[in-house]
């Protein structure tokens, strides 16, 4: 084990020289421009043996990584914001045709106004995509989970991409400590990639992406959902392996101080350490308050977050992201619909918060967690919030 | 869990100081937490810059509003904006500036704690022959913070710049240099 400190792009792109894949193109977008950046001068000094395709844009990125993956090689790529957007059509084109593409996304506004600061809109729009989405709050976080999702990928069970998402800035330009595995036991870790099928393949000859008719796209779609469902098992025995590995826990959802807590907010990236740090503040005042991290947004492990919610008397949902759905932000819309489908019944209120980089402050969870404790206690309170935004009555800067 | 907020101008070096006293306090075994705020990005603009340093595992991951510390880069930012926001009045400013800490003062009454001034102008441009603020008022910092005994300081700086700066051992001396002679100089110590 190796003790370092460590930058959310720097983890990553130490992550992929251990990793070594065969094949990383990218295109570089702010936040995420260190990971190729920091990677290529791995290959130029000959630490990776990886082909590095440094193409024009990101839809040529993801198109190269369809390319390679289909051919059989492992293949990464890191992107952000619009840099995600413009990979769209291709993501979808990767996710149907089951490759096992690992991908980090530095978390960032979509323009416009044009932004470079995080929010999550850029990987919730890619939430329909057919990727597994993993979301980080930490540099520690971002490391494990890449190495991680390099297995998820692959596995026979699954075969399909994984974003390795977090915080723009926040996470990826931050230095914070971390403990690494050393190159060989990543390299053990991860193994050899030999995938099953493969265009190289000149003894099994296969077609990809070929036109699909009415009579058999419909299986292939119902097909990929079994991957995305199988998913999660697989990520719950990656995650069972690596504590074993590193003693560090993994799995769809993270509970904090919820044991005893009456109130509980529910979260996803970097925010949830700011959260689990008020909590401990407000148990010093005896306020029981805990949090849940998601994790794993997709697939969304419903069935585990409406047990674990169904023990608190009130929950707050925080989406970074303005769906504009007029009925809440997209983690609020998964948890609520989990609560009524498995039929528990909890007070939940939904604040959308830290758009474009807004800083969310200790005092804006803080002010999250005195709300529920009053919708607990019986008050009315307004379900669909917006958290630090100027304008609002609850919380002016 | 002790907090430091950096204020300088872009090209100054603050956020590369910030990763720097990162880098040494994790040596000393330190949880840590070096980050920037970013904006655009413009030669001679306002920026900040912070530090957590604490010995449990850091979760928190907002700004630093109430810091314990603030180093300011570039004095004139004194004039344009409150560098003393949100600071504990049992906590200290460090200014890079020829000016005594009583002159500093006259400047920012309101504030109630300790002023430290450091004359990393002067410093730089005798040890290094250019203005790079950022050694002396690495130095400042800790020799007001306390965050390490200076000797370890000394040493690990010592490492750290001959990696950064191997092929070339005059930077490496120019700075050990300004790096010494600014624990020597910083003015407000009682």
């Amino acid at each position: 084990m190796i003790k370092d400190r460590l930058s959310g792009n720097e983890a990553l792109a130490v992550a992929m020289r251990q990793i070594e894949p065969d094949v990383v193109a990218a295109y570089p977008i702010t936040p995420s421009t260190e990971v190729p950046q920091y990677f290529s001068s791995f290959v130029s000094d000959g630490k990776v043996r990886t082909e590095f395709i440094p193409v024009e844009s990101e839809h040529s990125a993801m198109s190269a990584c369809v390319g390679a993956s289909s051919a059989g090689a492992r293949t990464m790529t890191a992107t952000s914001a619009n840099g995600l957007a413009y990979m769209w059509e291709v993501l979808y084109i990767a996710a149907s045709s089951r490759l096992p593409i690992v991908m980090g996304v530095a978390n960032r506004a979509l323009s416009g106004p044009i932004n470079i600061n995080c929010d999550h809109s850029d990987a919730y729009g890619a939430r329909d995509s057919g990727w597994i989405q993993l979301y980080c709050e930490n540099n520690q976080e971002v490391y494990d989970s890449a190495l991680q999702a390099v297995k998820i990928a692959e596995h026979d069970m699954v075969k399909t991409p994984v974003m390795v998402c977090y915080d723009g800035f926040i996470t990826s330009h931050a230095v914070e400590n971390i403990e690494l595995l050393e190159d060989e036991e990543v390299k053990n870790y991860v193994g050899k990639y030999c995938p099953k099928h493969h265009l190289l393949d000149s003894e099994n000859p296969i077609a990809v992406g070929p036109l699909d008719v009415p009579a058999y796209y419909f299986e292939h779609k119902r097909n990929q959902a079994e991957g995305l469902k199988n998913a999660k098992k697989v990520i719950k025995d990656t995650g069972m392996a690596f504590l074993e590995l590193t003693g560090r826990k993994y799995g769809f959802l993270e509970e904090y101080m919820t044991e005893d807590a009456d109130i509980c907010i529910v979260a996803m990236g970097s925010t949830a350490g700011t959260a689990k740090y008020v909590a401990d503040m407000l148990r010093q005042k005896g306020i029981k308050a805990g949090v849940v991290k998601v994790r794993m947004f997709r697939p969304f492990p419903a069935e585990e977050i409406a047990y674990v919610l169904s023990r608190f008397k009130s929950v707050a949902v925080l989406d970074r992201a303005e769906s504009f759905s007029d009925c809440g932000g997209a983690l609020f819309l998964d948890v609520t619909s989990a609560l009524y489908v498995h039929g528990k019944k909890v007070k939940v209120l939904n604040y959308i918060y830290g758009l474009g980089g807004r800083d969310v402050t200790t005092d804006d969870l803080e002010y999250v967690f005195n709300e529920l404790c009053e919708l607990k206690e019986g008050k009315e309170k307004t379900v669909l919030n917006y958290l630090g935004v100027r304008g609002e009555d609850n919380n002016a800067i | 869990m002790i907090e430091i907020r950096w204020h300088g101008r872009g090209g100054q070096g603050a956020k590369t100081a910030s990763l720097l006293l990162a880098d040494i306090c994790f040596n000393t075994g330190k949880y840590v937490q070096g980050f920037p705020e970013y904006g655009p990005e413009r030669m001679g603009a306002p920026l900040t810059a912070y530090n957590r340093i604490s010995d449990e595992p850091i979760k928190v991951h907002c700004n630093i509003y109430e810091p314990d510390y603030v180093a300011v880069v570039d004095e004139t930012l004194i004039d344009v904006q409150n560098v003393c926001k949100g600071l504990k009045e049992d906590g200290g400013l460090i200014v890079n500036s020829r000016k005594s800490p009583d002159d500093i003062r006259k400047k920012i009454p309101f504030f109630k704690g300790r002023i430290y001034t450091i004359d990393a102008m002067t410093i730089s441009l005798d040890c290094m022959g250019k203005y790079f603020p950022n050694t002396p008022m690495l130095s400042a910092v800790v020799k007001t913070t306390g965050l390490m005994d200076e000797e370890s300081f000394v040493r690990d700086m010592e490492k750290l710049y001959s990696k950064k700066f191997a092929s070339n051992p005059k930077v490496i001396e120019g700075n050990m240099k300004a790096l010494k002679r600014a624990l020597k100089e910083v003015k407000g110590l009682e």
